[in-house]
């Protein structure tokens, strides 16, 4: 099957036509997904945040990535959801759109870097935060890949 | 006579130099409101760790007052990009804007949510050594700021988003 009989496909389920004629869903579920996308982005900083050293510096590493790892693993089922529901209102305006697949190959490697937070987290039990450089660097790629997320996602529009 | 008023203000706002350039770029308008998107979820995640704070539900480790010292700037530099952003991307379509009622309830809601934060820091913190330390219990008065904070917010992006649907 072809990315466009994939699209038509969708296009013609009971679910996709019932979106389609409900005005009301679409915007409704971007709004949740963008609420959602405040939790994980904001805890995301928090944590880079704390790796730089700019705050939360007296917590120690373990008890900031506790408060919030799961504020950014969590919510991405919530995100998957909501994303799903409007891939299969407009399911050509996304799978097809370069925006839409720059913004999940952003998200892939912003899922493996959250994945190494957690190795610095095991590893850093011994020695306090790991080394330094390291986390830094992980922290800034972390940033910016967040950020490129949301700017990638508000671009889908622009591309479709 | 006031509405006339205003409109002639909206009309004269969308026909300045960088309104225009903002209305006729096709790519001005994207960039400017990606960069709002990205201010507005950090206004709302950052505050929303205050809020959470103030409601007795998480940080409750940490001295409330420190939390906000350190948090707060965080919050005012996203607001300063997302009201900038706003106005430029406001000032583009000035009278479209102006009569939306989805985006005029946001304005109200934007009102609310200062006024709120000023009542917060005006009298709701004057006790705040009483429950300042961590694992302390919050007032009723903290909550209630703490849960408008979070209404307002939660409306203002909705109604931001639903402004975006009924421009046309």
């Amino acid at each position: 099957m072809t990315l466009n009989q994939i699209c038509q496909w969708i296009d013609h389920t009971a679910v996709s036509e019932w979106i389609k004629q409900a005005a009301w869903v679409v915007p409704t579920v971007q709004t949740i997904h963008i609420l959602t996308i405040a939790v994980v982005a904001s805890s995301a900083l928090m944590l880079d945040l704390r790796l730089i050293g700019v705050f939360w510096g007296n917590r120690p590493l373990e008890v900031v990535k506790a408060r919030f790892l799961p504020l950014i693993w969590w919510p991405l089922l919530l995100l998957l959801a909501t994303g799903i529901i409007m891939i299969t209102a407009e399911p050509a305006r996304s799978l097809k759109n370069p925006a839409f697949q720059l913004k999940m190959l952003l998200l892939i490697a912003a899922l493996v870097v959250t994945g190494l937070f957690q190795f610095l987290h095991r590893r850093s039990s011994t020695s306090d935060d790991g080394p330094r450089a390291a986390a830094v660097t992980l922290a800034i790629v972390s940033i910016v890949l967040w950020s490129s997320i949301i700017f990638a996602g508000r671009w889908i529009a622009y591309f479709a | 006579m006031v509405s006339v008023e205003i409109d002639r203000a909206l009309e004269w706002l969308q026909s300045t130099p960088f309104a225009l350039a903002i209305a006729e770029n096709d790519i001005l308008f994207p960039w400017i409101e990606s960069f709002h998107v990205l201010a507005i979820v950090l206004v709302v995640g950052t505050i929303s760790i205050v809020d959470l704070r103030l409601l007795g539900v998480a940080s409750l480790d940490i001295s409330a007052r420190r939390l906000m010292r350190d948090i707060i700037p965080y919050t005012w530099c996203a607001f300063a990009v997302a009201a900038v952003t706003g106005s430029l991307m406001f000032s583009s379509d000035a009278t479209h804007y102006g009569h939306n009622r989805l985006f005029q309830i946001k304005l109200v809601m934007l009102v609310l949510a200062g006024l709120n934060m000023a009542a917060f820091h005006l009298f709701g913190e004057r006790d705040i050594e009483r429950w300042d330390a961590p694992g302390a219990t919050t007032p009723v008065a903290a909550k209630a700021a703490a849960s408008i904070s979070l209404f307002a917010w939660i409306a203002i992006v909705s109604l931001g988003r639903g402004t975006g649907f009924t421009m046309h």
